[in-house]
């Protein structure tokens, strides 16, 4: 069955849309979505470097998302604006990224795979390791879950009730950076911040708890890759923005459904 | 053993010393509040001793395994986050029906379990997050301005219920108001502070004190007592005359 290039790319693809709903929503609650933007971006970084090094290319964005995630974080508490350090930060990791990647010797490489996903050519092997990574950031996330809301809530109630919300960002930091490592492939990494943050925003007009949010989230994204791959393969459009595409309307059509259902609520 | 024992607490914001020398303990069942005029330090002494924040000098002890229930100035919730009144009480811990019901009803807001935070009144949220720290069965109740956005008769009916909550519980309370009109008249030990402790005592004493008379103006005197129910307790002699608001507004 996993002989099937489709199949194995529906299975990535579901991998990513379970991970990325519940870390999306937390993004959302978080006012976190230039913080994934540049996490994002600086996957192509730790791309020229996996090519360089000649090491795996998911051991290489893993490290350089979570080195900027990080930087970010620290540099967050330094009282510089927050905005102008994403930007400063996402951009040039970007830049960076791609300025490197052409230095890189020998190989020919395909650098739009890696900003926009080449979700069709997932192996049997990057399967295996986006399965994990998917898993284990669902676990994570479900193991802080309680910890990590109150922290999100507010920092001193977390440190009021025994927490420490240092601890909690820094699981969220790492979610994230696993996420981009896992979803470059299959969306790419201009556009993982959109597979976080759309699904969640289409949830957030269903969901009256936070936990239905996240599942709401995952059901979402789980239409959009669905979707995306189905549209990709009738149209022969690129699938990671195909998949984007489909979330985008899934969130529009979730603004007349939520305000209706709010209505009949109400009356 | 004292709850909350300070020694020597210091601590700066950007070269700016906001607080000095303070030496502070909270026992067992004692009401303390904190009053000071804005910038005086009182949050931030508040959240040192909470832990969350850390001390340049001195140092907290906080009695080991110490329950608090913390009652937050305010809380923002972000639009984008539902949560409704029965899942916030239950974080971190989860709460059970039967325990969530009466807990809402102590606080006089019962039947809002299903309600949306967000659709809360400013009164009924600061109930709400009354019964969430009183869930944690608290050993101390520390509340920082949390009559805030509560008009007159919304900031009294509060401090009842405090009251009478504490009575039933018998916890300790530390709270911080910049509020000087309405300081609980159960306070047993008022602080009066501006960086370091101006002055301490019975809110009585400290009315009358010099440095507080300095820090707030002669105006207020005796206004610290303005929120008062009628007691019956016999200590009520140790409190001064309750004063009526028309009364003090035309001292104010």
């Amino acid at each position: 069955m996993l002989d099937d290039f489709m199949t194995r790319a529906a299975l990535a693809g579901l991998a990513v849309a379970a991970a990325a709903g519940p870390l999306g929503c937390f993004v959302v609650w978080r006012r976190m979505a230039y913080f994934g933007d540049a996490t994002a971006h600086a996957a192509i970084l730790g791309v020229a470097l996996s090519l360089a090094f000649s090491t795996s290319v998911f051991v290489g964005t893993t490290a350089v998302a979570l080195a900027v995630a990080l930087a970010v974080s620290a540099l967050a508490g330094r009282g510089w604006a927050m905005d102008t350090t994403l930007g400063v930060l996402a951009h040039s990791a970007l830049a960076f990224g791609l300025v490197a990647v052409s230095f890189v010797p020998g190989v020919r490489v395909d650098i739009g795979a890696y900003l926009f996903g080449d979700i069709l050519a997932v192996g049997r092997g990057d399967l295996a390791v986006i399965g994990g990574g998917a898993a284990l950031v669902v676990g994570m996330l479900a193991w802080r879950w309680s910890a990590l809301l109150t922290a999100t809530l507010s920092e001193d109630l977390a440190h009021a009730s025994g927490l420490n919300p240092g601890r909690e960002r820094l699981v969220l930091t790492v979610a994230l950076a696993a996420v981009v490592a896992v979803a470059l492939k299959v969306i790419g990494a201009l556009l993982i911040a959109a597979m976080l943050i759309v699904p969640a925003a289409a949830a957030r007009n269903f969901a009256r708890t936070p936990e239905a949010m996240a599942a709401l989230a995952v059901a979402a994204g789980v239409v959009a890759v669905l979707g995306g791959l189905r549209a990709s393969l009738t149209w022969d459009t690129p699938a990671g923005p195909s998949i984007i595409a489909v979330a985008a309307c899934v969130f529009a059509a979730s603004l007349p459904l939520g305000a209706l259902r709010r209505r009949r609520r109400r009356g | 053993m004292s709850l909350i024992e300070a020694e020597g607490l210091g601590k700066s914001f950007g070269g700016r010393r906001v607080l000095r020398d303070v030496d502070f303990a909270v026992e067992p069942g004692e009401i303390v509040t904190i009053v000071g005029p804005n910038g005086s330090g009182k949050s931030v002494l508040l959240r040192l001793l909470l832990g969350i924040l850390r001390p340049d000098t001195g140092k907290v002890n906080r009695k080991p395994g110490l329950r608090v229930g913390y009652v937050p100035q305010k809380l923002h919730i972000d639009a984008g986050l539902p949560m409704p009144v029965r899942r916030f009480l239950s974080l971190p811990t989860r709460r059970r029906r039967e325990e969530i019901a009466p807990a809402l009803a102590r606080v006089g807001v019962p039947g809002v379990a299903e309600q949306q935070m967000a659709t809360l009144s400013g009164g009924q949220f600061q109930r709400v997050l009354l019964a969430r720290a009183l869930l944690a069965r608290p050993e101390i109740l520390v509340l920082d301005e949390a009559t805030q956005g509560l008009d007159q008769p919304g900031e009294a009916a509060f401090y009842r219920l405090l009251e009478q909550v504490r009575a039933e519980l018998g916890c300790a309370v530390l709270m911080v108001s910049h509020d000087l009109h309405v300081v609980m008249a159960a306070s047993d030990r008022v602080i009066c502070l501006n960086g370091h402790i101006c002055c301490e005592g019975t809110p009585q004493v400290v009315a009358e004190a010099p440095e507080y008379r300095r820090l707030f103006g002669p105006g207020t005197q005796g206004a610290l007592a303005l929120y008062r129910h009628d007691h019956d307790h016999d200590h009520d002699k140790d409190h001064p005359a309750p004063l009526r608001r028309e009364e003090n507004e035309d001292i104010m």
